[in-house]
Formats: structure tokens, sequence, C-alpha cells
């Protein structure tokens, strides 16, 4: 290892500019003073070491690190961790409620929704976002009737679900756990 | 009891579903630095200075590796690998140093702004087809022989009622797998650990020990889960080998991903192909001359020859053939495996030829396959394990409605979109690669099965399982299975489609070594433990010709207004051997079929001649099949009892899905509109202005 020279001791002293707020995370509260650079995903990663959420391409363009954030889904790779002051975040590994999975959990294990899994917290949080939006009557591109309830069609299902990309490939099985998740 | 060939859910499935499953640097050591890549900016020259002194100056940067302070590397036959070694740039997008630091934000932050100066060369990275630098390799990708010859195809084609003759190309495609490369390694006592996203940790192991000189006993690799590869992951990149290096000049563990921007150039990626394709052909479809020339380009550093050739030789009968490849060294990275290397870009072309060959001899797709359909390999002369090639475009045309096919192009409309139909074959060699395993029976009545097969993403862990139930004739729960560590019995790479063969065969040998030994031996109270090794059952296999077969079947339709074109439906029948588990098993093909379609409309890596780069190098503009790209698919397999591929009956189903499938996807377009695109991918601006009014 190199032997810290003065300079760098004395460049030690002056630490990053940093925020301390305050944050739940899966229903934990959590005090904290963080890197003002860091964002939501790297809070998630690598200080609270909550690595279900993914990082696929840090740039807010495949949806491997939606999470819900006050229910809403998110891409935490696009969100800066100092401005949840208050917030209530739930990832992945928030969703089940002990042993008993989410329903949308459920339904990807059964109808193979994934292959190797990376893209998987991903579209299941956003799968359950976009079930929540379905259900208070938002319409997306494809809805034809903009003031009626929305039905999880296959159609509705591909377009609010094509925020999360899987290279795996396991778009049309994920499409049917979605649906059965809506049931 | 029968556990293989009957569904069963992924074993690591909950973990996966939970986030619990961990991914290569989610497992770091909690007092592992980060490290970040910093990358040549120009495409030729050499590093003239590095400012290491002001990076190591911010707070929290531990080191700066540049090639004047990295610990030195043996030679592992890979130039790629030799990170940080000498000043030389062989690409844009090289390593030229790496950030150590506490901290993700500083090594990024420093790692951006670290002040490098080249002296740069001119450069040259755009293939052509008449390209100077072409050679003849000594031999293409997975020893596939460069040229081969039958007869003489000139006289073939001189001969044939019906020639088509024409250049297809692929572009760039990059693998992409959504977990990015990543590696964290760390030394204790002089040995190397890794946790590695990797393909296959026994390859791995092995290159790390050659490039830091240390026997391989001394280097452990483990790679539990892995969020895919597509053969990017097949052979070590160069991560594995900074995370190692920065890790022994710290003296701490090391963490490093790559970006997604860095997949595009240090992953490895499909070279962009050339397929100049003459078929000829008698007057009633059969082929006389099968002739491609496959043109495709490597780096500087490592030759890497893309077998785009290969599929034909095998495929289908022809009086005369030729094939060859060449390839050009350019400043670039080197290409490498992408799903169903060869085969996926020379199906393109083949398939896609073999359609104009149908249009122009009037005879139906399908049909012309069935003329052409041989009786021995063509190449090799060797018999076929199996063949249901044609069974399969049956069963497709049963399920997808082909039969009363209008063939004109070009006439058929739906409000503004115009509709057409496509087939295409798909094959795929059934390989199986030589493997251990340990299986070791507990006096509890468990059983523990150690082999070094790679799940990223197949369900081998799972298909693993019912193996060793199966074999053993227990259930499965009493089964615990290990994989992915380079400690256990040394394993193929999870590639080539030769994974559960290759490893399934291990498993099922020591399975039933080990059933005849508790026959009449006791459990005794530490376990009784088989270690076996296929490498003789595998030498002592008959000369056969070993291939799984598969038809695909899309509608098309293209809006008239826009260009645009969407697939709604397609079909694909496969005949792969035993299917050993139908889950995960659809999700494989399903997967292929998607990853071809995004090949068929979509991706295109954009060189930009002038830099050297990679223009769109993310996931914002080299666009992958997203959800609503994707309609209906079915997908079926064949009943299929080969006794000549080993134990467990299987072919390989990781890539055939791909092979084949933009073939169809094309012809489907050029039935709908009149428009042949020879050049993938098909988009908007190929058609527009070509459109029937």
């Amino acid at each position: 290892m190199r032997a810290p020279d003065l300079a760098r001791s004395v460049a030690r002293v002056t630490q990053p500019p940093a925020s301390t707020f305050d944050v739940t995370v899966n229903g934990t509260p959590h005090a904290l003073t963080v890197d003002n650079r860091t964002s939501l995903l790297d809070l998630l990663r690598e200080r609270l070491r909550l690595t279900g959420t993914k990082k696929g391409c840090d740039h807010g363009q495949c949806g491997a690190c939606t999470v819900l954030v006050d229910g809403r889904r998110t891409n935490a790779c696009l969100t800066l961790a100092v401005t949840l002051d208050g917030r209530e975040v739930t990832t992945v590994e928030g969703l089940a409620d002990g042993d008993d999975l989410h329903p949308v959990q459920q339904a990807f294990l059964d109808h193979d929704a994934f292959q190797c899994g990376y893209c998987t917290p991903g579209q299941i949080c956003s799968a359950v976002g976009a079930l929540d939006e379905l259900a208070q009557g938002w319409p997306s591109h494809v809805t034809e009737d903009l003031t009626g309830e929305v039905e999880p069609s296959a159609e509705e299902v591909r377009e609010r679900m094509s925020g999360n990309l899987c290279r795996c490939g396991a778009y049309a099985h994920i499409v049917t756990a979605v649906q059965e998740a809506a049931r | 009891m029968s556990v293989l060939g009957h569904d069963h859910v992924r074993v690591d499935g909950r973990d996966k579903v939970t986030g619990v499953a961990r991914y290569a640097v989610e497992k770091r050591p909690d007092d592992a630095l980060h490290a970040w890549a910093v990358r040549a900016t120009v495409p030729r020259g050499r590093v003239v200075s590095v400012d290491a002194e002001s990076a190591l100056a911010v707070p929290g940067v531990v080191e700066v590796l540049t090639w004047r302070n990295a610990p030195r590397l043996q030679d592992a036959g890979d130039d790629e690998l030799q990170v940080l070694q000498d000043d030389r740039v062989a690409y844009r997008g090289q390593v030229v140093a790496l950030v150590v630091a506490e901290t993700l934000e500083v090594a990024r932050e420093t790692a951006a702004t670290l002040d490098v100066r080249y002296e740069t060369e001119p450069h040259d990275v755009g293939l052509t087809i008449d390209h100077p630098g072409l050679y003849a390799p000594e031999q293409a990708n997975a020893g596939a022989d460069t040229d081969s010859a039958r007869g003489d195809v000139e006289e073939g084609l001189a001969s044939s009622a019906h020639v088509v003759e024409a250049v297809y190309e692929t572009p760039a495609l990059f693998n992409n797998p959504m977990e990015p490369h990543a590696t964290v390694a760390w030394w204790e006592d002089g040995a190397l650990r890794m946790v590695d996203s990797t393909q296959g940790t026994t390859p791995t192991a092995q290159t790390m020990a050659t490039l830091f000189g240390l026997d391989e006993p001394q280097v452990r690799v483990t790679a539990e889960h892995v969020g895919g590869g597509f053969g990017s992951k097949g052979e070590p990149k160069a991560n594995p080998v900074l995370a190692a290096l920065a890790a022994k000049a710290v003296g701490r563990p090391v963490a490093l991903a790559w970006t997604r921007q860095m997949m595009f150039g240090l992953a490895g990626y499909r070279t962009p192909t050339i397929s100049r394709v003459r078929l000829g052909a008698d007057a009633d479809g059969r082929l006389e001359a099968i002739s491609h020339e496959a043109f495709s380009q490597t780096s500087r550093l490592k030759e890497f020859t893309e077998q785009t050739a290969e599929y034909v030789r095998h495929m289908y009968g022809s009086r005369t053939a030729l094939t060859t490849h060449r390839v050009t060294q350019l400043d670039v990275h080197t290409p490498s495996w992408m799903r169903a290397p060869g085969e996926c870009p020379g199906a393109y072309a083949i398939e896609s030829a073999l359609d104009e060959l149908a249009h122009a001899a009037g005879v139906d797709p399908v049909e012309l396959r069935r003329r052409n359909e041989p009786e021995v390999d063509p190449e090799t002369g060797a018999p076929y394990s199996s063949r249901q090639l044609m069974e399969c475009h049956d069963r497709a045309a049963e399920l997808f409605g082909w039969a009363g096919r209008d063939p004109r192009p070009g006439v058929r409309r739906d409000g503004h979109w115009l509709v057409g139909t496509g087939v295409a074959s798909s094959s795929y060699p059934a390989m199986a690669a030589p493997s251990g395993a340990r299986v070791t029976a507990r006096p509890d009545g468990t059983f523990r099965v150690g082999v070094n097969a790679t799940d990223i993403g197949t369900g081998a862990r799972t298909v693993m399982l019912q193996v060793a139930a199966e074999e053993l004739k227990v259930e499965p729960e009493r089964v615990h299975v290990h994989i992915a560590d380079s400690d256990l019995p040394h394993g193929a790479v999870a590639g080539g489609s030769s994974g559960s063969a290759s490893w399934g065969w291990a498993v099922a040998k020591a399975c039933r070594a080990l059933r005849s030994r508790m026959a009449t031996e006791r459990v005794p109270d530490d376990g009784l433990e088989v270690v076996v090794d296929t490498s003789e059952d595998l030498q002592g296999r008959a000369q056969l010709a070993r291939f799984a077969y598969g038809a695909q079947m899309v509608e098309a339709r293209v809006d008239v207004r826009t260009g645009e074109v969407v697939v709604p439906r397609s079909v694909g029948v496969f005949a792969a051997g035993r299917i050993l588990n139908p889950r995960t098993a659809r999700s494989q093909l399903l997967g292929g079929m998607t990853m071809g379609l995004s090949m068929a409309l979509h991706e295109e890596g954009l060189l930009d001649e002038r830099f050297g780069g990679w223009a769109n190098h993310d996931l914002a503009t080299y666009h992958v099949a997203a959800n609503a790209d994707v309609g209906d698919v079915t997908i079926e397999w064949l009943p299929e009892d080969d006794g000549e591929l080993g134990p467990l009956k299987a072919k390989g189903i990781g890539e055939i899905g791909i092979v084949g499938a933009a073939a169809a996807v094309a012809n489907a377009v050029w039935h709908a509109t009149g428009v042949r695109v020879r050049s993938l991918p098909i988009q908007p601006d190929k058609l527009l202005d070509r459109l029937p009014g």
C-alpha cells in the first residue's frame, strides 16, 4: 500500500459536501448523513446494503433500479438521496409479508417471468406501481377511453411495463404474471 | 417418480423475486474499496501522461493505477487482458487508468476528471467487404474451418435455373446483459479470491492463475448469481484482472463494475458481419450451388473470427458448395461471443437468401426447405443423430396457419398496415464438453451435489437438481446443489448451449456410481462421496452430426405512414432432444426469439469513424426490444428420443431461439411490403420511401 504523504493527509481532512436527512426504507426510519452526490440507488446498495435494487445503467434507461417512493415507481439511480427527507421508500425487500410473497412476486415465480433475475426486482416494483396506477384509472398511451375504468389488458401491461428492460427476454411471461397479479 | 422432464420451479426463484439473490459486487466484503475505470479518449496511440498526483490529493482516493505502477502480469494468450501493462492505446475506450477510492462517488468523480494526455496516431475502424487488410485466419471461432469447398460452385451456379446473389449485413451488436460485468477481488496469504460475474469460474480461475503467476488452487472464483451474459461473460474480460491488480496494489478488497457505457467497449460484442451469398437451384428449387463468403472484423490485440459461414455447411444439401471466412484487424476492441456466434448472423443471411430463392423459383418457402433436406451432413458426410427440421416446420405451419399463404408481396392491407408472413429455419450444434462432478450421500438421507455449472439465468441450478434427484431416485428436497465455484471439480463454461448436457452428464454419471456403491456399502458418518469426470466418455462418442432444429414463423405489419414494423405474433417450434425442465426451457427459447426480434428491428452499434468509437453506447440510444415490442409468442417442441447425445438425451436450447429469428422477420417484412432489407436492423428509413402506395 502507498504510504500517505503529508499533502494527502491534509486533504483528507476536507470532506465532500454532505447533508443530513430522515428517510423511511421498508418501514424502518433512518437518520442519515450522506455525500450530496449519492443517488438513492447507491444509498440503498452501498450504505444500507439493500442490494435487491439493481444497477443496470445508472442513467434511468433500463428500470432495474425501480423502487416505490411514497408508493410511486421511481428510478432510484436518477434520485439524489438527499432529496428524500421525510419520504417513504419501498424496495423489493419490503414487499413480502414475512414468508408470504407479494402477489406480484408470487406471479413472477409462478409464470417464470424472469431468467437471470437481475431486472426482476425493478420489474416487480414497477408492476406494483403500475397496478396501482391502473386501479386509480390512470390512462396510458394505449388507453382508448380516457374517462372510464382501465382494464389490465395485455396491451396495457406491455405499454406500462416498457420502462423496464429484460435482456433475457421474459416479456411475454412478465405480461402474464402482471395480469394474474391484477386479478 | 420422475423429476426430469417435468416442470420444476427455479430453486433460486424465491431469492430472485425477493431481492435476496446477490450478484458479484453485492457480495463485497465490508472493507472493500471501489474502483472506477478510466478509458482512452483516442482510438490509437499511446498514453503520454496521467496526472495521478492531483487525483491522489482528492479525499478518499486511495490509489491511481496506470501502466507505470500497476503490478506486472504474465502472458495468458489474450492481450485484451494485459491491462495497464504498457502505454499503448489499441482502441478508443481501452482502460488506461483505474481510480481506487473509499466510496463510489469519489471514485467516479475522480475518474471522470483524471487528466490523461495522449499521443495519437491515425486509426482505421471501418469494416468493408473489400477492406485491404482482410486475410484468411488459421481457423474461425470454435475451431470452425476457415474455408471449405465441395465441387465447383461456379459451375453449379452457371448450370442453375435460378440464381440469387446478394450481400447481407448485420451491424455491431452488444450483448448487454442486465448486470454489467463486475468483480470483487481480494488477496489472502498470496492467494486470490474473487466473486465474478462470469459464465465459467473454472476458465476464469485458470486465466487469473496464469496472469498472476499462481497455481490454479491459489485462485478461487465464485459466481453464485450472474445477471445474464449471452456470451459476453464466457471468457474473462478486463474487469477481473483490474480488480485483482488493484486489490494487490492496495492490500484491500476491491469492487469493480463496468458502467452501462463501458459495456459497449469492454465486454465483447458481435462483430459487424458482411455475407456475400450466392444460391443456385434447378427449376424445382433444388440447390445446385451454395456460396457463402463471410467478412468480419477483429482487433489489433486478439484474433476473433465469427464463424458466420458455418451455419449453412451443415444445414442444406447442395451439389456444390463454397464457404469462406475473411477477417481484418482494426483499431477496435476485440469482438467476442454473442448468443449463437456464427450461426446467428449466418442464418440471417442464408435464411433470407432462401426466401429470395423461393420467390424466384415460385416455390413455397417451407417447401423449398423440404426439397433441400440433406440425408447426411453435407459438410462431413456424417449421419445426423436426429434431425426433425421439417417436422418443426410442419408443426409451426399448423400453429401459425401457414397453409394457403398467398406468396405475392406487398398486397395485403389492413387499414394503414401492410401485412406479411415469413418463415426461417433454426439450427444449433448439440455440443457437450468434459466436466467433473462430486456427489456425496449423507447419513441423514440427503445428498450433496457439487458441479461447477453456472446459472446465468438458464435454470442450470434447478436442472442439475432435477438430474440428481432423477438419477438418485430420491425426492428433490433431499438434494442440495452447489454450483459456480472454481474449487469444485472443473466445469465447462456456460456457453455453446452445452451447459446442461455437459454438467448434467457428469452429475448423472456420479449419481449412478454412487447408487451402485450404496447398494453394497453403508453410508459412513462423514458421508459417501463419488467424484467423476466425463472426458473419456466424450472421447468415445460416435462421429455423428448432432444438431438441434427449429422453425420460426412470424407476422409482420408495416405502417405505410411511418415505416414502423411491428410483429404481433410469432411461432417457434423446436426439436432439441429431451426437454429437461419445460418451465425454464420455454423461457430460454422465448428469450432467444425475443433477442432475435430485437436484432431484426432495433439493435445497431453506430460507429463514429472520425473518432473511432460507438456513437450510441447506452440503452437510450442502442435500442433493445422492450415489453411493448413483443407480441404473442407461441412456443412448442417436438418429442425427440436421441440416444446419441449422452445420458440426458438433451440438446442445448440457449441459443437456437435467436438463430433464424431475424430472417423470419425480414422475410415477413418483404412479404408485407415487397421491400427486401438486406442490412439489419429493419428501421423505418429503410422502408418508408419504398413502400407500395
